[in-house]
């Protein structure tokens, strides 16, 4: 049941609602067949972005294109997409197989070929056999499954998936996860995933968009955005980074030695960003310093002297916070033994490939 | 329909469960048995007794009243009359109905309780008063025939007053707010994202409407459609003032019995069939629908 796949471009796409400004010039493309992940906290206009593409919402500027045609103007029901809901949305008065060959109706498939997609989209969700039951008589995970049966039996152009693995509880949400990727590839449906958990998109997206009051912040590869941040936000918002004010010192083409406070010197990488300002914002997640009582040769790495402030036991690693300088350094390493006690004094190492130097200082 | 069974209640902890409700549920149950259950008996009783003169009657255990009932025309022509006022009123209600309950659940606009408001003011008028206000537009003299006849449209006025039209009239305009507050409690209980799920679907708008919105409100539709046929078939208000002579309804015969002719062993027989028929209509509903949507409009 391969779905045609279809390419999606939104170009410069804005949404007002009164005075709020909930999607802010976005622009975005999907390629067919592709997993885009719109995360964001909650508020930040995922859900427009999405109810625009799906016909819901009208865009007060901008374009959507479908397959290079622009939809702007064409009715919901003519669009062709698929829209998991949040809440699943199942019609609480229709059996699952109403609910999923609801879209068939209006396609003029006949009954005996409805039949059959019906019965191919629930294998595809793992729930065959379920077509007599209502939706009150399904659990929230099947009622989910029941919803992306709906969606993608009608062969949509795109798949739309609203936070839907929130109302999860969370073992459930691992094994959806894994499966929603799979039955995504399997049908090479180009889809666009809504969510404001960092590991799902993490997990799932061939690109993740992030995004932050109404913008994008930045558009990309999961690996890439979560160690090359475009932003402060965005650096934030995806694990535990320290944002640091520095300095610049001295530059060559390799490598450039900034300042962070009095007496406390890293060198970072010249490639990781602009150093053209004197002064600059330097990004260092947290997992990437090395934390140890000692470290020996330093082949460009730096090492710093600190003093464990605050510990956090979280099993496998800890979090630290280490005071250097007046600085306070969120690390996180993980435990031999046991962890750094509060007091000790420890020895950071950070990698000049590790420093991320923000485009705007 | 789910409230109707739910979870029994835990006072806590104790499983005592039920003499602590009946303890709560006393002094209901002793003021509906001594005003409700124990009127109805006695009217029940005085059916069987004997008729002697206008006023006067005999303790008796007679089945006269009730063959009389079940002999004369008169009364059957009464129920058939009855019954027919009161399907029209609730079907016209209830499609009337329907638009603004529709309005004021989808609407935007942010002070909804207005429009609730509208719709609740009508009660803080006497229902009486209200129902005379018709003379004034459906008499003669009426504001409808003032108006054709002064523009010219008619030369003599059209009787709509003192007519089975106007008895109908007056009742979808008492029953009407009824309907509307149980359709809307329906559509407010309705996701959104139903309607918005079809649409995506394929459905055009009127397609969703009719596979999602108008389905899932029935139970709204049908609690407002027994309120308002209970009310109306009971009423001997409305064609009292607004019905011709032969525009009566079983509520009138009732109060005929018992206030002119002063015969109350048949109105007390009259009063019992009324309630069985009503109550026959209410049990059924209750088979098929459940009364707990009837509830949720008064919470
Ligand atoms: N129909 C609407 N009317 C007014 N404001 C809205 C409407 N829908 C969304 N908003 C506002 O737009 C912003 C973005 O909302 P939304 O797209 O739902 O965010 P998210 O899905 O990222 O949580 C929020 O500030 C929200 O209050
Ligand atoms: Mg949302």
């Amino acid at each position: 049941m391969a779905g045609p796949a279809g390419a999606v471009e939104l170009r410069r796409i804005s949404k007002s609602f009164g005075s709020v400004q909930a999607v802010k010039s976005v622009d975005l493309t999907l390629d067919a067949g592709s997993f885009t992940t719109l995360l964001g906290p909650s508020g930040c206009g995922k859900t427009t972005i999405l109810r625009m593409v799906a016909g819901l919402e009208t865009p007060s500027d901008g374009e959507i294109l479908v397959n290079g045609n622009r939809i702007n103007e064409v009715p919901i029901h003519k669009r062709n997409i698929g829209l998991v809901f949040q809440n699943y949305a199942l019609f609480p008065h229709k059996s699952v197989f109403d609910n999923v060959a609801f879209g068939l109706k209006y396609r003029d498939v006949p009954k005996e070929e409805s039949r059959r997609r019906v019965a191919q989209a629930l294998e595809l969700v793992r729930l065959p056999g379920m077509e007599s039951r209502l939706p009150s008589q399904l659990s929230g995970g099947q009622q989910q499954r029941i919803a992306l049966a709906r969606a993608v039996v009608i062969q949509p152009d795109v798949l739309l998936l609203d936070e839907p693995l929130s109302a999860l509880d969370a073992n459930l949400r691992e094994e959806m996860r894994v499966e929603l990727k799979k039955i995504q590839r399997e049908l090479n449906i180009t889809t666009l995933f809504v969510t404001h958990d960092q590991e799902e998109a993490l997990a799932m997206s061939d690109t993740v968009v992030v995004m932050s009051e109404g913008e994008s912040e930045q558009q990309g590869p999961p690996e890439e955005v979560y160690n090359r941040p475009a932003s402060a936000f965005v650096a934030d918002f995806l694990g535990y980074s320290n944002l640091l004010e520095a300095r610049v010192l001295a530059s060559n083409g390799a490598t450039t030695a900034l300042e962070l406070t009095d007496g406390v010197n890293v060198n970072a990488d010249s490639a990781n960003g602009h150093f053209g300002h004197a002064q600059v914002k330097l990004v260092i997640r947290a997992e990437k310093i090395g934390i140890a009582s000692e470290w020996d040769g330093s082949n460009g790495d730096s090492i710093l002297d600190g003093t464990v402030a605050d510990v956090d036991y979280l099993g496998v690693t800890a979090r630290y916070f280490v005071k250097v300088g007046d600085l306070r350094l969120q690390v996180i390493g993980t435990i031999d033994e046991h962890p750094f006690r509060e007091g000790e004094a420890v020895k950071l190492r950070i990698r000049p490939r590790d420093c991320v130097v923000l485009g705007s200082a | 329909m789910a409230e109707a069974t739910a979870q029994p209640i835990s006072f806590g902890g104790k499983t005592s469960v039920p003499s602590k409700a009946w303890q709560l549920l006393a002094p209901a149950l002793i003021t509906l048995f001594f005003l409700l259950v124990i009127p109805m008996l006695i009217i029940f009783v005085y059916s069987f007794y004997l008729f002697v003169d206008v006023g006067v009657d005999k303790p008796a255990f007679q089945f006269g009243n009730w063959i009389e009932f079940f002999t004369d025309g008169y009364y059957h022509g009464a129920i058939w009359t009855t019954f027919r006022i009161a399907i029209t009123a609730t079907v016209v209600c209830a499609v009337v109905g329907y638009i603004p309950a529709y309005f004021i659940a989808t609407t935007t606009f942010r002070h909804k309780w207005l429009l609730m408001l509208l719709l609740i003011l009508p009660f803080w008028v006497s229902f009486i008063i209200r129902t005379f206000s018709w003379i004034h537009v459906l008499g003669n003299q009426g504001f409808i025939n003032a108006t054709l006849l002064s523009i010219g449209i008619i030369d003599e006025p059209i009787k709509m007053l003192y007519t089975e039209g106007a008895v109908i009239m007056g009742m979808i305009h008492f029953l009407l707010p009824y309907m509307v507050l149980n359709i809307y409690v329906s559509l407010e209980g309705i996701d959104r994202n139903l309607v918005s799920a079809a649409r995506t679907l394929g459905a055009t708008s009127w397609q969703a409407f009719r596979e999602v919105t108008l389905p899932l409100s029935l139970p709204g539709l049908a609690a407002g459609s027994l309120l308002c046929f209970v009310l109306s078939a009971g009423t001997f208000v409305t064609p009292q003032i607004l019905g011709g002579p032969r525009d009566f309804m079983f509520g009138n015969l009732i109060f005929d019995s018992l206030m002119d002719e002063l015969n109350w062993p048949m109105g007390a027989t009259l009063s019992c069939v009324m309630l069985i028929m009503l109550g026959s209509i209410v049990l059924i509903y209750n088979r098929i629908m459940g009364l707990s949507q009837v509830y949720k409009s008064f919470r």
